[in-house]
């Protein structure tokens, strides 16, 4: 059983799922898809639990199969699948966390997102008193002749999201990062069990403010999948036209970091500029700079506004004037290269077993986007490309950024230049039950959302995974070897999230 | 380079001029900002920004405050990296409960006379996460506030504007030792 097509036909397929198929499995079969994953035949997309049952999301990507396997776990027990596949160990210790549900021969058995303060455990799961004194958290020991530990965060020196990060260090160089995350746990999940769809998709929105375009739609593509129903094309259109500027803004912002980083503040003053640009185009069509909750499961809330798209072709003139040169003073200026050329170098074959997307993931080989594969609309009636380098360095994560801001540049002018007319939105009350997944692609990686909408129109269960969850710690491999003055410009060039991984 | 650097000279900056009515109030704002933190703080007014549990969105608004449009260095307000250069401490997020004592013991290290501002819904009351399990709902429950700027997120006018409110009522009462 090599192909995952076969066993989706060995489980038991669950009613209801869309787009693609839920099949509850017993141990065994578990167990062997981990040691598929393991392998590297299939990619580990999501791991999450509910009260008794844990999930795993697979994509085969030669066959472009994509299949959730669901395992009862009535004991609350199930074979781990971080003992033989790191990238799930730390979303086995947020299921454990969350859920009180263990993983049998898990290899870290510290919590994650528990730091022993919510005065309960196990929220989601079965509850229960918190033991009134929170233990201290233990990191890994680093032992050797002339190694120093630097405890930086949860509280950073930039205007950035909390998170702790433990150094070891050799002199100057880096022997060992450790993260420690979920300072900014806000429970999302348990706020979502129950809520009405709009409150939800609002929620959902929230997750990570800086890819608010990508969490709605993804939200709302999975609640239409659930309910099988299709969004209009003008709101298809619409919302990719959203997700592109959300890519162009996110986009510039992080050159202009990644280059203030290096002590180069003249990117980071023109990138600024072009950052705004965006924010005031999109406020302009859209009526919100970031575009808060204008995707909702349906549709859109808001229509583009009359004067949004003379807004939006001033805005693509623009940045095609000036992003050029930006982009030859970024390429021509030795000084700034000898800082990010064969910085925090990330291996492809890490990225793999990691199925790390986004910049982080083409950066070093992997060809992987979802609006590409597995796609979903209008994507497949456009023309794009997927930028993809080698190298895996800081330097190779800005140049993905910059081929992607030229090519949303022309996804953009795509979109304006064939854009539907018709209503925005579609009713989807009292629709019915059902379960739905969706994959889109975020300026910073593939966003992950598994829906359970109830009967009544409330959701049952919502599961969000941010991209950071598999870029996060291929940080800690990037920087080691490194020197710790050269940290703050890896982190920028990953830029993950803390708020969409602490959730 | 030269030529980039050539044409920032010799172009106008894009930092906001006069006419249309936004600008307007930018410029308005420029001059109060200007004169009240001159009275009560010299030239500097210093800000570290605390992120207790927001979305990101905040944070990404303050940063705007910095770009060349509103070039908030301009009126002496700077962003500093520790609490113990601060006068102002902007938090956002409805502050989870795991952030609760990073940001007591931030309040802490920030030497008086400071000042407290919630900046966004959920550091109003928690918003839309006021009822989680995790978070404690709004910063005013974790450390005294002197003003809320209400938004999600607020705009970086906004951001400005309630920077200028902070800079009236601190002179007309006293400030926290």
């Amino acid at each position: 059983m090599t192909a995952l097509s076969d066993m989706i036909e060995a489980g038991r397929r669950i009613q209801a799922h869309r787009p693609w198929p839920r099949v509850a499995v017993d141990d065994e079969t578990w167990r062997l898809a981990a040691d598929r994953v393991a392998e590297g035949t299939w990619t580990l997309l999501g791991l999450w639990g509910e009260r008794s049952a844990v999930h795993m999301a697979l994509f085969d990507e030669r066959a472009t199969v994509v299949a959730v396997l669901s395992l009862e776990c009535p004991q609350g027990r199930f074979p781990s699948v971080g003992r033989v596949h790191p990238p799930a160990i730390r979303l086995e210790r947020a299921i454990r966390d969350l859920w009180g549900l263990d993983g049998e021969g898990a290899v870290d058995a510290r919590p994650w997102l528990d730091h022993g303060r919510w005065g309960l455990r196990h929220p989601l799961g079965t509850g229960g008193a918190a033991p009134p004194t929170p233990t201290p958290y233990s990191f890994l020991p680093t032992e050797g002749e002339g190694l120093h530990r630097i405890p930086v965060g949860p509280v950073h020196a930039g205007i950035i999201e909390p998170g702790h990060f433990r150094f070891t260090a050799n002199g100057e160089t880096v022997v060992r990062l450790e993260e420690r995350l979920g300072y900014v746990h806000k429970g999302i999940e348990q706020l979502m069990t129950g809520a009405p769809l709009a409150e939800a998709a609002r929620l959902a929105g929230h997750v990570s403010g800086d890819s608010t375009v990508a969490y709605a739609l993804a939200f709302a593509r999975a609640v239409e999948a659930a309910l099988d129903i299709e969004a209009l094309p003008r709101a298809v259109w619409l919302r990719a036209l959203m997700a592109e500027l959300e890519r162009l803004a996110n986009h510039f912002g992080d050159i202009g970091a990644i280059c203030n980083d290096a002590s180069f503040t003249l990117m980071h003053a023109h990138c600024g500029i072009l950052r705004e640009r965006v924010l005031r185009a999109a406020d302009a069509a859209f009526g919100h700079r970031l575009m808060m909750d204008r995707i909702v499961p349906g549709g859109l809330a808001v229509d583009l506004r009359a004067e949004g798209i003379a807004a939006i072709l001033a805005l693509v003139a623009e940045v095609r004037r000036l992003f050029p040169r930006l982009t030859e003073l970024y390429d021509n200026t030795a000084s700034l290269q000898d800082r990010t050329a064969g910085t925090g170098i990330v291996k492809p074959e890490l990225v793999r077993q990691f199925g790390c997307g986004g910049y982080v993931g083409r950066a070093a080989g992997r060809a992987f986007d979802a609006r590409r594969t597995p796609g979903y609309p209008p994507y497949p009636s456009l023309r794009f490309e997927v930028p993809v380098l080698a190298a895996g360095d800081v330097d190779a994560r800005v140049w993905i950024r910059i081929r992607e801001v030229e090519q949303s540049l022309l996804v953009i002018e795509q979109l304006l230049g064939q854009l539907p007319s018709g209503p925005v939105r579609v009713p989807v009350d009292a629709a019915g039950a059902g379960e739905g997944l969706a994959l889109v692609e975020g300026f910073r990686g593939d966003v992950f959302v598994w829906v359970r909408v109830a009967a009544d129109g409330t959701v049952a269960r919502c599961h969000l995974r941010d991209p950071s969850w598999f870029q996060w710690p291929l940080l800690e491999a990037a920087i080691e070897g490194n020197i710790v003055a050269d940290f703050p410009l890896c982190n920028k060039s990953f830029n993950c999230s803390y708020s969409g991984h602490d959730l | 380079m030269r030529r980039l650097l050539f044409q920032s000279l010799i172009r106008r900056p894009v930092t906001e001029p006069a006419p249309a009515a936004e600008d307007a109030a930018v410029a308005e704002l420029a001059r109060q900002v200007d004169r009240a933190a001159r009275r009560r703080l010299g030239r500097s007014l210093s800000i570290r920004e605390v992120d207790a549990g927001s979305c990101n969105g905040c944070e990404l608004e303050i940063h705007a405050l910095n770009n060349s449009f509103y070039d908030v260095e301009r009126f002496g307000i700077r962003f500093v990296a520790s609490p113990r250069h601060a006068d102002v401490l902007l938090v956002t997020g409805p502050v989870t409960k795991n952030m609760q004592e990073a940001l007591r013991r931030t309040y802490d290290a920030t030497p008086g006379p400071k000042w407290v501002v919630a900046v966004g819904d959920c550091a109003a009351d928690g918003g839309m996460f006021a009822r989680s399990y995790a978070c404690v709902g709004g910063v005013a429950a974790v450390v005294p506030v002197d003003l809320h700027i209400r938004g999600c997120p607020p705009r970086p006018m906004d951001l400005l504007r309630g920077l200028l409110a902070l800079l009236e009522s601190a002179a007309a009462g006293q400030p926290r030792a």
